[in-house]
């Protein structure tokens, strides 16, 4: 049905946005551009280990890119992978006009 | 008649069915009709009742979703959580009688926390962090 592939992709990005530190983490990076680990760790106020799981994360969701130069890593956000999220409320209409379809149906067969 | 309002706050849908309230009311509350028409389920029409709605898994969803009724007005209003992932959304159905039948409206509003509000949550709320969004998306075309 609608709730499929797409959906579910959807979730992934959403489940790796669940969390505000994450969710602050990729709009510094929106905003700001590239930034190094040790800055946004000043940025969120943990400790960098904390930072760096969340990237990893951020990373996994394909949310941010990063590169190495020398001891320093810089992160980058890919704004492309929030495109499933934006398109979750339009495939919530069209399962919803299928799922309005079927109570059709099904309160035709009723008595 | 079918009417489509979408933003991304919420997925609005409005539908005159040429049946009585009663009969579209039991179709919306009584799990083995809802399995028919939305999704498998163990719903019951009582405020306060948790409940879940299962489609298939897919890779990276189990396909399940965690709901709660909110409202049960019997013949009127129904509401309940539909959570996701962590993503909180709520389902409103509304059943008015109409000329030879009862008009449905639906409204899914999203998007909301499922967790309360912890580190900078209040700040990076998801209404606001995709308020932000739509602009940065434009930006970038």
């Amino acid at each position: 049905m609608v709730l499929d592939m797409k959906t579910a992709q959807a979730n992934h990005v959403f489940r790796a946005l669940a969390d505000p530190t994450r969710r602050a983490l990729f709009e510094e990076l929106s905003r700001q551009g590239e930034q190094t680990v040790h800055a946004l760790t000043r940025y969120a106020g943990v400790s960098q280990p904390a930072v760096s799981k969340h990237l990893t994360v951020l990373k996994r969701a394909k949310l941010v890119r990063h590169r190495r130069e020398g001891r320093e890593t810089h992160y980058r956000a890919q704004q492309d992978a929030l495109k499933p999220m934006v398109d979750w409320l339009r495939h919530y209409s069209e399962f919803w006009s299928d799922r309005f379809d079927q109570l059709e149906k099904l309160l035709e067969r009723m008595d | 008649m079918n009417t489509v309002t979408e933003s991304t706050k919420s997925v609005v849908m409005e539908r005159v069915f040429p049946h009585a309230p009663e009969k579209v009311w039991r179709a919306l509350t009584e799990s083995p009709l809802i399995a028919q028409w939305l999704m498998k389920n163990d719903f019951e029409p009582v405020v306060g009742r948790k409940f879940q709605l299962r489609s298939e898994p897919v890779p990276n969803w189990d396909g399940v979703i965690d709901c709660e009724v909110k409202v049960v007005e019997p013949m009127k209003q129904l509401s309940y959580n539909w959570g996701t992932m962590g993503m909180g959304t709520f389902v409103e159905w509304t059943l008015t009688p109409a000329d030879g039948g009862t008009h449905v409206r639906m409204e899914q509003s999203g998007f909301r926390e499922d967790q309360p509000q912890n580190y900078k949550g209040a700040q990076y709320g998801w209404q606001k962090f995709l308020g932000r969004l739509e602009t940065v998306l434009e930006d970038g075309k």
